[in-house]
């Protein structure tokens, strides 16, 4: 389904890939990658493992339509510098949001006490991929017109409402942003990115006599705005928002116990994100505190699953050039025909359980530290029309559509919860039923794998995952699949 | 710390007059934060921070918008006037938009003790060496406990200060503390982890290091050999950690940007029963050296007492200005500040102590579930239906037996409040939020 890569070739990493960050950081503060490699090399040379230092300016922007009108409007401007030394398992970071020569020898100094003694096996990798140009934009959407944006806006409005007479409230909203970043490392190379987002939102609660219910959708991704009127994509955002409101004003008690569940295609990929993805991030396996831990090679799920995560889609929510260590990101094989074949890496992790970056060292911002994150994890499509999946259910559940989900990842436990799920009678798809969250066993879940569907779909664009406190955007994805023995927590026992 | 700079604020509204503001806020926030984790002994993340960022709100008439920025060089100050004035040229009339009156605003700052500057003044290696100390402490408890995913001290200096274009300026500082420790334990292939953590005004008042660790590890301990159970319509008791995330949801559903917005299952139930007479639920912003007071609310209102639920009656709403007036009420103080504006939030909420011990009321149930965690996002604000993922401990004749895992606790948040018939004494304000134990006389439990 996606386009193979150019064979990997090495490039001189001094040079700047993308010339604009550059250019950005040393008109503004006056910070080249030269003066940053000059700080890295004098205060942190022979002390360290690995050091960087990453520079972002952030521009964020929302306009919220609520009661038929944009009656909010923001727009937010964070800059600011991390620095991070690191020496055997120890990593001293420091940021400030004051980008000056001062302000970062401070940083590097405060960085470097807890990094004094660089280990043995000072190796570090430098990357050996190319960085990749996924989301060159003709206009960032932050710089989109204002009325442009109000009127997608309305019209998303007008939809929600004109879809169903009981929809009483539409809140919509757009939020655009762009992220320039500069990353300086240790081991000489220094890159920069350049990263839109941008997502259309809607909400929607509808009304019949003193029942009241939720709908939402949206979409988005590393877009301009003009995606959202790319085959009217607002309209179907606004119509299934309201449609799902509208229906669950109908919907009956969840069943409570263990059933057969199809997920349908799509966002319920969030399924893998908390089953295994988290299990799978570099830095749980290095601890041993991942459910997952030193299982490599073994069976982990059924031999139609097939998972991956992937970094270099185009446009993608969850993509990245390159991840906010410099590394370019890739395709990650995490579980091949149920083999448990590879856990997603930052330049930390890979160095301590010698093992390569893959590309997933992600952080929110310039005030974290980087770790292991997914990007857009999916499983790979099976041969079965969906149809036929869901007419080898006797009895069970049919989940087309979730909320959030969450994992202890120590313990593989994790749930997701259903935000329009139907029964399944008969082969059949019957009533919808409440929303009601799934709770399974990560290293378990996916060896009841029944069924795959050749319609793999990926998410909208929605995705935000929460790890120690940070936020980054990710993407899911999945076909049809049918587990054998989930258990629903309904109320109807 | 150096006093902030409270002119930069005052510099900023009185260009956003210049540029044609009818009116406008502000808020400075600057903050240095520090945190140390230490794991398997040995120092693993050592973080220093400084930050500051200054929140705009400006109203062309009843037309309004908001810009921040943690820039303040004067050009991006500058920017960040006319960026927020451009966009309340687009937003719409609000007839509901504007600040509070002025004669509302807070006129003398209560005495709330929320800084300990002193306290902040140890060197990393003393706050390393406190989470070195928590760590060790749940790592010595028992030979089960295997691994960790370490010990964290923080500590955080902040001061807020709050302009508005009437020539309203008031400023205050806090501290905050913590230190958390996350062991794991392991036996027979089983892994479990879990995390038990102290919070402060002063550091002085963080819990002693020992008794953190040692929490936290028996926490991991009691979880090994969890299994799931059969699916039953049971008893459920929430320990006091949990039980204050219900209050979350009632929160939530009780502010008034969800009611206006008619997505709250409280819509209408003011003056009305919603919870059993044995619930009562304050939220106290005056309660000097706790983590949730605050001398003034995001619009510079005075913080209070609200009684939000009297003996299971629901009696006040969470309100700022703006959803006030929505709501044909006036504001509660409970403005905070976001990015994006101004929004709604809670102080230090608490559900009352009731009269029974957490033991009397686990001797009362026949056959039940002990919650003791819970995952997941399963709760509908709108309908108040619940469903989440639960791990806990199984009651049989009144005792706590066998640890439980991988199950639900479903039902509907209001059904649930209705259906406590039990509440503990043993009401800690750990954090800005906190409950006693709380029995709820049924909810389905869903496993095998």
């Amino acid at each position: 389904m996606w386009p193979a890569k150019d064979p990997e070739e090495p490039e001189r990493m001094t040079e700047l890939v993308q010339r604009r960050p550059e250019r950005f950081f040393a008109d503004r503060f006056n910070v080249t990658p030269s003066v940053m490699e000059r700080l890295l090399g004098s205060a942190l040379k022979g002390r360290v493992d690995d050091a960087d230092i990453y520079l972002e300016y952030r521009v964020n922007e929302e306009l919220v339509l609520e009661e038929g009108t944009v009656k909010k409007a923001s727009r937010h401007v964070s800059q600011g510098a991390g620095v991070r030394a690191q020496a055997g398992t120890r990593t001293g970071y420091a940021h400030t949001d004051d980008i000056s020569l001062t302000n970062l020898e401070e940083a590097a100094r405060q960085a470097r006490a807890i990094a004094d003694r660089a280990s043995a096996s000072g190796v570090l990798a430098v990357p050996s991929r190319r960085s990749h140009d996924l989301y060159t934009l003709a206009e960032s959407p932050t710089l989109a017109d204002l009325t442009r944006k109000l009127k997608l806006l309305r019209l998303v409005d007008a939809e929600a409402r004109a879809a169903d007479p009981r929809v009483r409230q539409v809140i919509a909203s757009v939020s655009s942003e762009e992220v320039v970043m500069l990353i300086a490392t240790a081991s000489g190379f220094a890159i920069g990115d350049v990263r839109p987002l941008t997502r259309l939102n809607v909400t929607v609660i509808a009304e019949d006599g003193a029942k009241r219910e939720i709908g939402a959708h949206g979409g988005g991704g590393r877009v301009a705005l003009d995606y959202f009127e790319e085959q009217e994509r607002w309209r179907r955002f606004a119509r299934e928002a309201a449609r799902q409101a509208t229906l669950k004003l109908s919907a009956v008690d969840a069943p409570a116990g263990t059933t057969t569940v199809v997920l349908g295609p799509g966002w319920p990929g969030i399924l893998l994100h908390e089953a295994i993805g988290h299990g799978l991030e570099g830095d749980f396996n290095r601890k041993g505190t991942s459910a997952f831990a030193g299982r490599l090679g073994q069976k982990v799920a059924s031999e139609l699953v097939t998972v991956v995560d992937d970094g270099t889609l185009p446009n993608r929510r969850g993509s990245l050039n390159v991840d906010d260590e410099g590394t370019p990101t890739g395709r990650t094989v995490l579980i091949e025909h149920g083999i448990l074949r590879g856990y997603m890496q930052d330049r930390l992790n890979s160095r301590l359980m010698g093992m390569t970056p893959t590309g997933n060292g992600r952080r929110e911002s310039y005030a974290h530290p980087p770790m292991p994150r997914m990007t857009n994890t999916f499983m790979l499509a099976g041969e079965e029309p969906p149809e036929d999946i869901i007419r080898s259910v006797k009895s069970g559940l049919y989940a087309v559509a979730f909320g959030g989900g969450q994992v202890d990842i120590t313990s593989g436990k994790f749930v997701f919860s259903a935000s329009e799920a139907y029964l399944i009678e008969d082969g059949r798809v019957g009533a919808p039923v409440k929303g009601a969250t799934l709770i399974g066993n990560g290293p378990d879940a996916l060896t009841r794998v029944s069924r795959v569907g050749h319609d793999l779909e990926l998410d909208e664009g929605i995705g935000t995952c929460g790890k120690d406190g940070q936020s980054v955007p990710v993407g899911v994805g999945l076909p049809t699949i049918r587990i054998d023995g989930m258990t629903v927590g309904g109320t109807q026992v | 710390m150096r006093d902030l700079d409270t002119d930069v604020l005052v510099a900023v509204l009185r260009r956003a007059a210049a540029r044609g503001a009818t009116a406008a806020d502000g808020f400075l926030v600057e903050d240095r934060h520090f945190s140390a984790t230490v794991r398997l002994g040995d120092v693993e993340t050592v973080t220093h921070a400084r930050d500051q960022r200054l929140s705009l709100r400006v109203f062309a008439g009843r037309a309004s918008a908001a810009a921040s920025t943690s820039d303040l060089s004067p050009a991006s100050l500058e920017r960040v006037v006319d960026e927020a004035t451009a966009l309340a040229r687009v937003t719409a009339e609000d007839p509901h938009a504007g600040l509070p009156e002025p004669g509302d605003l807070v006129d003398r700052l209560p005495e709330l003790d929320l800084e300990d500057a002193g306290g902040h003044e140890l060197s990393p290696e003393e706050k390393i060496d406190l989470a070195r100390r928590t760590e060790a402490a749940a790592l010595e408890m028992d030979p089960r406990i295997t691994n960790s995913e370490g010990a964290e001290f923080s500590d955080r200096h902040a001061r807020y200060a709050y302009a508005t274009s009437s020539g309203f300026v008031k400023s205050y500082a806090t501290s905050s503390f913590s230190l958390s420790a996350s062991p794991v334990a392991g036996q027979n292939g089983d892994m479990q982890r879990d995390y038990w953590y102290s919070a402060a005004r002063k550091r002085s008042r963080l819990d002693d290091p020992a008794s953190i660790g040692k929490t936290a590890a028996r926490r991991a301990l009691r979880r090994l050999g969890g299994r799931k159970v059969k699916t039953v319509e049971v008893p459920v008791i929430f320990d006091p950690e949990n039980a204050a995330s219900l209050l979350r949801s009632l929160a939530g559903a009780a502010s008034g940007p969800a009611l206006y917005r008619r997505a709250s299952f409280l819509l209408d139930r003011l003056g009305s029963r919603i919870a059993s007479a044995g619930v009562t639920v304050v939220d106290d912003g005056l309660l000097p050296g706790a983590l949730g007071s605050r001398p003034f609310d995001g619009e510079g209102l005075a913080t209070r007492r609200t009684v939000l639920v009297n003996e299971g009656v629901l009696e006040s709403y969470l309100l700022d200005s703006y959803s006030g007036r929505k709501l044909g009420m006036r504001s509660t103080h409970h403005a905070a500040r976001d990015g994006a504006g101004v929004t709604v939030s809670t102080t230090n909420l608490m559900l009352l102590p009731g009269p029974a011990s957490p033991e009397e009321l686990i001797a009362s149930v026949e056959d039940g579930l002990y919650v003791t965690e819970l995952i997941g996002f399963g709760v509908n604000g709108v309908t108040g239906d619940y469903s989440r993922g639960a791990a806990g401990i199984w009651i049989e004749g009144g005792k706590l037996t066998y640890p439980v895992e991988e199950v639900t606790v479903a039902g509907n948040l209001l059904e649930m409040f209705a259906a406590v018939d039990g509440v503990a004494n043993d009401l800690v304000l750990r954090d800005r939020t906190a409950s006693p134990t709380l029995k709820i006389r049924r909810m389905v439990v869903a496993g095998n």
